[in-house]
């Protein structure tokens, strides 16, 4: 069998549903064997939307994402998209095209040593120089993809590799001497932290991107609930703990939530689980719960006492752990915590979530409220980087897991479009909404073809206001209002929409947006909604970087 | 603090790379590495010696290391018994007084003559690193025409 057949019956195999690509040179042997497989193939309009497009199929579906590209630039284009994937642990294999074997190293036509570029923005990657290598090497990439911390794998395959036979034999398991994730949490580990559970006072969770991961929502439901704890979530964790929970705190960090920074602040046990304490969690790390010990549960030994020192690090999969935890619990143990949860309740009622609701001029949070109200909640959302993101994060009240895709890590503008393809297509019956802004959809906005192409119907809400807004907030807190580079002289958005075929829509009035959300919701396929917003509108609450997350401005009157 | 940590790696292609790109995208500091196969042959031993500012440091070396998908065991040897070699081959110019020197230093230390000429001595030099940086120190007196060193290579007890 030829290797590009391999290569399709090998995915055949991996249950591979659709990939998202772009062909060229290295992969026309590929190509021809995709032509009739029995496997969905969605053309991008450039590779890095292919890459998120997969990264937003994974993240939603929890399958593991497929893209594909040629070699040179075609590889090149996919990185953006593979280093997205890598920071928020998002399970893909991305295959390139390269130049046949003899030419490598000679600087051939479209030749980039791609293993070489993507070596530190996946977690494994090959170059296959035999084709005796092909079945065998794709079974570990999408094992390792999905297994441990998920994280992207790529498989550089040269031209000529794709038109060698050999025979198929499709591995059936796989055994990795050099990994070997942990999964249960060990056994002395999980007593010494529910003797610090039971004797705490002030008890805050904080959830991350593992507890969606690992599936483990429904295992921290019940152990928030049984302790009465409450939830903060991270960007990544949004969904892992619904937001309309009483015990829920909402997201802390830099963008948080005033109540969520000032119970960790005054926190005497943190139980961090599945979450990296990335620094626009922490803040300020010597500040970061500074009364509080931690207990941190992650899959990960090298994120355990990476940014901050925790008690006690119990290494292995959210789910599992949880589970273990709520196993080994004194039935008889109740937390007498309820003076705490007064002063959390307190916080909240003085501290909400807000926004001046203005007359005339539209407030993006408004548009963001509107959209979840109308949509009851459910829609997946998938933002774009910036304030559109944090605005989305802060109003549109996640529920449940794999409904909240943003680039939390890497924080790539561009990254919600395409990834909002992805999920469209995994999700078929989904609501599925771009939370954009005016700068980030310019950075794929080609993908317009896309869901044109297939009719992707995917809701497109730009907040425009004609700025890198949250750079631009930054200039105004920090730079003396010096506005450099920040301002955006923006084409038609609705013209471009309707150039692709694409239903456009341009709502300039705050009294306009109810029906404007009602319309875009209820048309039946793709929209491109330009909400011209308030211009200078900020996030808040906000922690000034380097700050300590108790010291936030805006939201505290 | 200087730790020498042993690695036993996948023998395959780019490991050493993989190795190195960590050590470098992460801000480490490789004091020495020396990399060869072991008595199984799909399988390589590399004995990095790191200089770690502080124990999270080290830590994170070795969790770092230990991620990767091609690292099989990582081992910190500094906390162990062990012994370490390293080896210095040098040429040393065939004239007094260093002629007379290289005979010092060969019943003195373990340095051994591997060929000479009119022009000059090869010297091999073989010991544990501070005994090697104490022999250096002698040879560096002689006058040296050209000096290569390997990284230390180390063994648990």
């Amino acid at each position: 069998m030829k290797g590009a057949k391999i290569f399709v019956e090998s995915l055949i195999k991996e249950n591979v549903e659709v990939i998202f690509g772009y062909p060229g040179g290295a992969v026309l042997p590929i190509f021809d064997f995709l032509y009739d497989a029995p496997i969905k193939f969605i053309l991008t309009r450039h590779e890095q939307g292919a890459a998120h497009a997969a990264d937003g199929y994974a993240r939603s579906t929890g399958k593991v994402g497929v893209c594909i590209a040629t070699s040179g630039p075609g590889a090149t284009n996919l990185t953006t998209g593979i280093a997205t994937a890598y920071m928020d642990s998002v399970p893909m294999v991305a295959f390139t095209g390269q130049v046949k074997t003899s030419l490598i190293g000679n600087d051939a036509f479209q030749e980039a040593d791609v293993t070489g570029i993507t070596r530190s923005i996946t977690k494994h990657n090959y170059l296959i120089k035999d084709v005796k290598e092909l079945a065998p090497t794709i079974k570990e990439a999408f094992y390792l993809a999905r297994t441990g911390r998920p994280g992207p794998v790529l498989v550089d395959i040269p031209v000529d590799v794709q038109l060698h036979d050999t025979e198929f034999n499709y591995p059936y398991d796989i055994s990795l001497r050099s990994y070997r994730p942990t999964y249960f949490g060990h056994r002395g580990q999980i007593k010494k932290a529910l003797k610090l559970i039971y004797s705490a006072k002030r008890p805050v969770i904080i959830a991350g991107g593992g507890v969606i991961i690992s599936e483990g929502a429904r295992e921290l439901f019940q152990f928030a609930e049984r302790f009465s704890i409450p939830v903060a979530t991270t960007l990544m964790g949004l969904g892992a703990f619904p937001s309309t929970h009483p015990l829920y705190l909402g997201m802390p960090g830099m963008h948080g939530t005033v109540y969520a920074n000032m119970a960790i602040t005054e926190s005497d046990l943190l139980i961090s689980v599945g979450c990296r304490f990335d620094d626009r969690v922490t803040g300020r790390v010597d500040a970061f719960a500074p009364q509080a010990k931690i207990i941190h549960i992650d899959i990960d030994p090298t994120s355990i006492s990476k940014n901050i020192k925790v008690d006690i690090p119990i290494v292995g999969d959210a789910k599992n752990i949880l589970g273990q935890l709520l196993e080994e619990i004194d039935r008889k143990k109740i937390l007498n915590i309820s003076s705490w949860l007064k002063r959390i309740k307190e916080f909240k009622k003085k501290h909400p979530l807000k926004y001046k609701k203005g007359v005339g001029g539209i407030k993006p949070q408004y548009v963001v409220e509107e959209l979840y109200l109308q949509t009851k909640g459910r829609a997946i959302v998938a933002t774009e980087v910036g304030q559109n993101q944090m605005w989305a994060a802060q109003f549109y009240k996640i529920d449940s897991p794999r409904h909240f895709l943003s680039s939390g890590g890497l924080g790539t503008m561009g990254y919600g479009f395409p990834a909002s393809i992805g999920a469209k297509v995994g999700n078929p019956t989904a609501v599925v909404l771009d939370i954009a802004g005016d700068g980030s959809i310019q950075m794929n906005i080609q993908e317009l073809a896309t869901i044109s192409t297939y009719d992707i119907g995917v809701k497109i809400i730009i907040l425009n206001n004609s700025y890198l807004g949250m750079v631009r907030q930054w200039q105004e807190l920090f730079y003396n209002r010096r506005y450099s580079a920040t301002s955006l002289k923006n084409p038609d958005f609705v013209k471009i929409a309707q150039g692709y075929k694409v239903k456009g829509m341009r709502i300039k009035k705050a009294n306009e947006v109810k029906k404007a959300v009602k319309e875009l919701l209820s048309y039946k396929g793709p929209v491109l909604a330009d909400f011209w917003v308030e211009e200078e509108e900020n996030v808040f609450p906000m922690v000034p970087a380097g700050e300590a997350i108790n010291r936030m401005i805006g939201g505290m009157a | 603090m200087k730790h020498t940590i042993q690695v036993l790696v996948e023998n395959k292609f780019g490991v050493l790379a993989r190795i190195a790109s960590l050590f470098s995208a992460r801000g480490y500091n490789i004091d020495s590495l020396a990399v060869g196969e072991t008595q199984d042959p799909t399988i390589s031993c590399m004995t990095i010696v790191v200089n770690a500012e502080d124990e999270r440091v080290l830590e994170q070396i070795k969790k770092q290391l230990h991620k990767l998908i091609d690292v099989i065991t990582v081992v910190d040897l500094t906390r162990k018994d062990y012994i370490d070699r390293e080896l210095i081959l040098l040429k040393i110019y065939n004239k007094k007084p260093a002629k007379d020197m290289v005979e010092e230093l060969v019943k003195n230390y373990p340095v051994e003559i591997l060929d000479k000429n009119e022009e000059y001595f090869i010297l091999q030099v073989c010991a544990e690193h501070n005994d090697l940086e104490n022999i250096f120190k002698e040879i560096k007196k002689i006058g040296i025409k050209e000096l290569i060193r390997t990284g230390k290579i180390a063994i648990a007890k």
